[in-house]
């Protein structure tokens, strides 16, 4: 059969040194104990394992599927305007970007999986009793075909089916764009809780997408070339500066959102929302504001960015790097900060937060999560790398 | 006659006023304001809902309800003697780390030597739930003949977003269901099975909480929100919810 593809046609061995061996076995260590502790809390009961409470229904796990989703959409509509609108420089970046796209896709629905309480059920109610009113009903079904829809695209990339791959890959692009804004709705639509309700969350989580994409572009086209002590083509340098440019607007951009959706509950609203906004400024989301969210993931990235002059793939990396954690503390302090504030403030001697520490299951399944997407990338690189390094040409 | 020309009148005094003129005037007054006037409480949540529901018409869909279940508490009766929440727990097997319905307490200022405010909460049965808009699986749902917001259990993945969504904290998570649980105003356990009132309701020495509904006139609850002079409140108007639970002082 002259379609026949075989593994071999597109790994590349330069990716699979005993060094990235051994790190692609500690990651997937790390993805086993994360689904261990999913499964103990499903078997358990999540009250035994996860310190989420009645007033506080949601923590980390809900944020590391938030972040993953959200890098998720940056990477796959990156990969698409590369593809589909051609001539600009990172397509020679946007095999690897479908790729990972799946990737990071698949982390945040193995944490989101043991998050909630019945996913059995879901599989089931999702398809016999839709809610079509719901955000997170539109929000898994976009993501699950968007995940349907880029498997195929890149089993297309792979038999060279070029056409119909682009074609996938707008479909793909859409349905994470869609699922995306939807995410940000399961949000901004409650008005239960004011630090989230308003119109402006959908457009933050897609510049928040755009921006992760770009930083994770950066970072893991990096590491590619590094595993294999290779340097970049200039085909794939110039493909890294224009993620640069995209990451550099961005930053901006949330720069701006930031600034502006703080200073919007001090000049009125409502209390719980105000109050829930102190505690990024001076109360207990301080230090992870100040010091995660804006110093590390954004002035300092747009710094380095900048000095880089985007010619600078190590520096950019840096940066990269620190936009994601900046970006995983950003979903984190807005998940918290949202049901932190108590309902019945004033009454019962409620505190004014209420307290939400990790417990040691929610923490392994989130490092699962990033198990998966790090050994996702070393084994992507190791059985399509030269798929990903031939990317650019078609 | 002008303006001017009254103030040269001598003034009659209020003494010789018949009652029911002062009670005219007074009735007139409210209704102007728009506070407290009696004819449809609906104007507290939303002036404009009201108005939709004269015209058989709602942003909320099917409204009101017959029988639109409600539930007035009298708060300052409240003495916090937690009957309510007993009689809850025993009726809805309500397992001991959640609750349905539970009694906040609030101390008085320092110096202040009344006794603490008391405020049973429970869900509200909005005509807007927003736990029902965020389902995913329509798992809880707005009851299309009671307006009662209830709980299909199976259906539920336990995603919590209802829990997020409810401006009044009225879920939990019950692990033995595996499933959000909430009141149901007794209906499985009790107004199904044609008794009137809800455990909490008829277990409250005090009459705090009246259940009745608001399309009926005779109800208990109906004339005590729609007695004209009467402040009646509810919580967290600002969300949009439209609560069928009422609150009054009395």
């Amino acid at each position: 059969m002259s379609n026949m593809i075989s593994i071999e046609d597109f790994s590349d061995p330069k990716a699979a040194t005993p060094g990235v061996s051994k790190t692609t076995m500690l990651l997937m260590l790390l993805v086993a104990i994360g689904i261990g502790c999913g499964l103990y809390a499903f078997v358990i009961g999540h009250h035994h394992a996860y310190n989420n409470t009645r007033e506080m229904p949601w923590g980390i796990l809900i944020a590391g599927y938030a972040f993953f989703a959200i890098v998720s959409t940056g990477l796959c509509v990156l990969a698409t305007v590369s593809h589909f609108m051609g001539g600009n420089p990172m397509s020679s970046l946007a095999n690897r970007m479908v790729f990972l796209s799946i990737v990071t896709i698949i982390g945040g629905f193995s944490i989101i999986g043991v998050e909630i309480e019945n996913p059995h059920r879901m599989l089931l109610y999702n398809m016999l009793s839709p809610n079509f009113t719901s955000n997170i009903w539109w929000m898994g079904t976009l993501y699950g075909m968007a995940v349907g829809f880029m498997f195929v695209e890149f089993f297309s990339i792979l038999t060279a089916r070029y056409k119909l791959a682009i074609g996938l890959g707008i479909l793909g692009a859409l349905a994470e764009i869609m699922a995306n804004t939807n995410l940000g709705a399961v949000f901004a639509t409650l008005s239960a809780r004011p630090f989230w309700y308003g119109a402006q969350l959908p457009i933050y989580f897609l510049a928040s997408a755009v921006l992760s994409g770009a930083a994770a572009i950066i970072m893991f086209t990096h590491f590619a070339y590094r595993i294999r002590g290779e340097n970049m083509n200039s085909a794939v340098s110039e493909g890294i500066r224009s993620a640069g440019k995209v990451a550099t607007l961005t930053l901006i951009l949330i720069i701006v959102a930031t600034s502006w959706r703080f200073i919007s509950f001090f000049v009125g609203g409502t209390e719980l929302g105000r109050v829930a906004a102190e505690s990024f400024l001076s109360g207990p989301m301080a230090v992870n504001f100040w010091v995660f969210e804006i110093t590390v993931g954004l002035i300092v990235p747009l710094a380095l960015l900048l000095a880089s002059k985007m010619k600078n793939p190590g520096l950019m990396t840096v940066a990269a790097i620190m936009i994601l954690i900046g970006q995983f503390f950003q979903r984190y302090d807005l998940v918290v900060a949202g049901q932190m504030v108590p309902q019945y403030s004033g009454w019962d001697n409620l505190p004014t937060y209420f307290s939400y520490i990790p417990s040691f299951a929610e923490f392994m399944v989130t490092f699962g999560g990033f198990g998966i997407a790090g050994a996702g990338f070393l084994l992507g690189e190791r059985f399509f790398g030269r798929v990903f390094m031939q990317s650019g040409h078609h | 006659m002008k303006i001017s020309d009254f103030e040269k009148l001598k003034n009659e005094g209020t003494e010789k006023l018949p009652s029911e003129e002062r009670r005219r005037f007074l009735r007139f007054g409210l209704a102007v304001t728009g506070v407290f006037l009696g004819g449809s409480v609906l104007s507290l949540t939303s002036a404009r809902n009201a108005s939709g529901v004269q015209e058989k018409k709602s942003a909320a869909g099917k409204f009101p309800y017959k029988p639109h279940y409600t539930m007035v508490l009298r708060q300052n009766r409240c003495i916090d003697c937690e009957r309510c929440m007993e009689a809850c727990v025993r009726t809805n097997h309500v397992p001991s780390y959640g609750y349905r319905t539970t009694i906040m307490e609030q101390n008085r200022a320092a110096g202040d030597d009344r006794d603490p405010l008391f405020m049973p909460v429970l869900c509200n049965h909005c005509n807007r739930p927003p736990c029902v808009r965020v389902c995913p699986t329509t798992a809880t749902y707005k009851d299309k003949e009671t307006g009662i917001v209830m709980m299909d259990y199976k259906r539920c993945i336990g995603c919590k977003t209802c829990m997020a969504a409810c401006p009044y904290n009225a879920r939990y998570f019950n692990e033995e269901t595996r499933a959000v649980d909430k009141c149901n105003f007794c209906f499985d356990t009790r107004l199904s099975k044609g008794k009137k009132l809800t455990a909490c309701a008829e277990a409250c020495p005090a009459d705090v909480r009246i259940f009745g509904e608001l399309t009926d006139e005779n109800s208990e609850a109906y004339q005590l929100i729609h007695k004209p002079d009467r402040k009646v409140w509810v919580l967290r108007p600002e969300t949009g919810a439209m609560p069928n639970v009422f609150y009054i002082n009395d």
